[in-house]
């Protein structure tokens, strides 16, 4: 699967986390690979394990009870897990940058926003204070902040929830790194600040080329941003294709639920689709496919055996017993 | 079947181009509106200045301060004499002085606070002992604020094992009643210079205290630890040093500093008490508790060699519990029941 031109590649990567409850295999097997440039999107429900693949990546598992099993992450053609921890500090937002959910508590509240700016560039560019001074200043004012001058010395609670996502934005990108892990960079803004955001991040990805990793729960996001998707359950990788792919011809029965649970504001007023049940609790999973009690297409084997990783076409894998026959359904020619 | 949405129609999805606002015209009214940053620490220093009681508390503190530091200064040059000094027109005098009293019983403003038994005037001796008190009280504190706050934060961010085994060793030496160890060490080690006591006195206070600080600290960091900011700056690259001392302590430093108030006093008023025993500050050198502890022998007939020290540290105590009270308000304004 490998090819030359991958930024990076995760190969089996297994995070388990140790409860009283028993072994949380939160990411289990999961594999990809990110080309330069390129966006990949990962959605999935909450608790799929999308933040710990990610966490995974730069080795933020909280140790204990967290606990990378296995699994290979090659960032530019050297491992990740294999790299000391000095060395994999030095990657963490110089290199590999991340992008929290809730910009409300990702600021450090005691600090004003200037001096957070300044300890990235600082800790990674060896800049002296003015010139990161300088540089927090010229980048707050490439994400947007108006009278960046005056804005850089207030403190987080000055800002609103959109401007504090900017501000976050900034950061992540301070140093130019080549990867940048945004992680449901949108769910706690409302909807007019998602699209200013979001477009934000795809202006200042055409302008530094740098790849993006993109989480979400928001298919619609998916579709406007990304190059390739994984659809993520139970901490697998449920189905894998190119976006317009994805979207068009889905080859397993819980991307198209989550497909069909969006709404669709052409419709007529009707009931809002969902897929019954909820997601299993991943601490005692059965043996057959995770998905198979809210399947709406289930069969004996489904409960029986783990489902194969079918691949449909040359980018386009499924795991399921039926992919084959699911991507048919939806248009597609299996390969 | 699953509806398709289709990746270039975008206007089914959430990002479409009418939403993309240009960057010029984002925030049309916010423009020209900023203000200087406001830190907490001013919005808490406005709210504490709302909080009459903790305004006098924070005024008689510092009245104290001012007067215990430049007085015994002041008194020298104005009447010539110091604390430990039995002024010449005194030497003969029979008995102690009452305040505003001479050597032959008329009205003079040269001792406020008369005389103690060998005649050294007690004005001075209770702002030299303020002198000693308030230091014992904020060395002893900075002493517990420095091994306490490292310690809780370290062990709180490192959490597990090395936590476990941090904080048992705080719960062991918190089992030991520390009066007793105090006056163990006081008497184990007594000096034979007074200044030498006087040090000693700092390092078993400063021991003994930093345990609730240390307390503290590790359950705010341990709630802080967590939260998303921290992360974040992990994922910038930070180090564990710099995390615990740059990112986290600054944001403990609300009940930190709190609680820092309320130990001065309460480090004072054990100083006073050991003092009291014998244990403490030795004479020449004197603090309110030495002063009092003096005073006591004679209560029947020179009661103001009792009141005079015994009010001003009561005074003193009283307004650093208000202002630590009103600092408390201030710093966490959810708490207050207002």
């Amino acid at each position: 699967m490998s090819s030359d031109g991958n930024l990076l590649e995760v190969r089996n990567l297994r995070t388990y986390f140790d409860t009283d409850d028993g072994v949380v295999k939160a990411v289990d097997g999961v594999s990809f690979e990110l080309k330069r440039v390129q966006t990949l999107g990962i959605v999935g429900e909450s608790g799929s394990g999308k933040s710990v693949t990610n966490l995974s990546i730069i080795r933020l598992i909280p140790e204990p009870p967290g606990k990378i099993v296995s699994g290979e992450v090659i960032f530019n053609g050297s491992d990740l897990m294999l790299a000391s921890n000095e060395a994999i500090r030095k990657i963490r937002g110089r290199r590999i940058a991340m992008i929290f959910q809730d910009p409300m508590t990702s600021l450090n509240p005691f600090m004003k926003i200037s001096r957070q700016l300044m300890e990235m560039t600082q800790l990674h560019l060896g800049h002296t204070k003015a010139q990161a001074r300088a540089h927090a200043i010229r980048m707050l004012e490439t994400v947007g902040i108006p009278d960046a001058h005056t804005r850089a010395d207030n403190y987080p609670h000055e800002f609103s929830g959109g401007m504090r996502q900017r501000v976050m934005i900034a950061m992540a990108l301070s140093c130019e790194p080549e990867l940048l892990i945004a992680d449901e960079p949108t769910t706690a803004l409302d909807v007019t600040i998602q699209a200013q955001i979001l477009e934000l991040i795809k202006k200042l990805k055409r302008e530094t080329g740098t790849s993006v990793i993109l989480i979400t729960h928001d298919l619609g996001v998916v579709a406007g941003m990304t190059d390739h998707v994984i659809v993520m359950y139970a901490g697998k990788i449920f189905e894998q294709a190119p976006t317009r792919e994805l979207f068009a011809r889905p080859g397993n029965p819980y991307t198209k639920g989550l497909l069909r649970s969006v709404p669709d504001p052409t419709a007529e007023q009707g009931k809002l689709y969902q897929i019954p049940g909820l997601p299993p609790d991943v601490a005692h999973l059965k043996p057959g496919c995770p998905f198979a009690p809210r399947c709406e297409r289930v069969e004996e084997i489904c409960r029986r055996e783990f489902p194969p990783f079918v691949q449909l076409n040359a980018e386009h894998y499924s795991l399921c017993h039926f992919a084959r026959e699911v991507y048919s359904e939806s248009g597609g020619t299996p390969a | 079947m699953s509806k398709e949405i289709n990746p270039d129609h975008e206007d089914l999805v959430h990002i479409g181009p009418e939403m993309a606002v240009a960057e010029a015209d984002v925030h049309p009214d916010e423009a020209g509106t900023f203000v200087r940053g406001t830190s907490l620490w001013r919005d808490a220093w406005r709210r504490l200045l709302k909080n009459k009681l903790a305004v006098l508390g924070l005024v008689v503190v510092v009245v104290v301060t001012v007067a215990s530091i430049v007085g015994p200064t002041v008194i020298k040059g104005v009447f010539g004499f110091t604390p430990d000094f039995i002024p010449t027109h005194n030497i003969n005098a029979t008995r102690s002085l009452p305040p505003f009293t001479g050597p032959n019983g008329e009205f003079t403003w040269t001792h406020p606070m008369g005389t103690d038994n060998a005649g050294r005037d007690q004005f001075a001796r209770v702002l030299q002992g303020g002198q000693i008190s308030l230091f014992v009280g904020i060395l002893s504190t900075l002493v517990s604020l420095l091994i306490g706050v490292s310690y809780g934060a370290i062990a709180g961010y490192l959490g597990g094992r090395v936590d476990n085994v941090m904080m048992r060793i705080v719960d062991v030496l918190y089992s030991l009643p520390y009066v007793i160890v105090v006056i163990v060490l006081l008497s184990m080690f007594r000096s034979q210079t007074p200044r030498g006591q006087l040090i000693l006195l700092f390092i078993a206070l400063g021991s003994v205290s930093w345990l609730t600080m240390a307390r503290i600290v590790r359950g705010q960091v341990l709630s802080l630890k967590n939260q998303e900011f921290v992360l974040a700056a992990r994922a910038t690259g930070v180090s564990t040093p710099r995390v615990i001392f740059r990112h986290l302590i600054p944001n403990t430093l609300g009940p930190v500093i709190v609680y820092a108030t309320l130990t001065i006093p309460q480090i004072m008023l054990t100083e006073a008490f050991l003092s009291f025993l014998g244990f403490g500050v030795q004479a020449p050198l004197a603090s309110w508790g030495s002063l009092a502890s003096d005073g006591i022998q004679n209560i029947a007939i020179f009661p103001w060699q009792l009141i005079f020290p015994g009010m001003t540290m009561a005074l003193t105590l009283f307004s650093l519990n208000f202002l630590g009270d009103g600092l408390r308000d201030a710093l966490d304004p959810q708490m207050r029941t207002v």
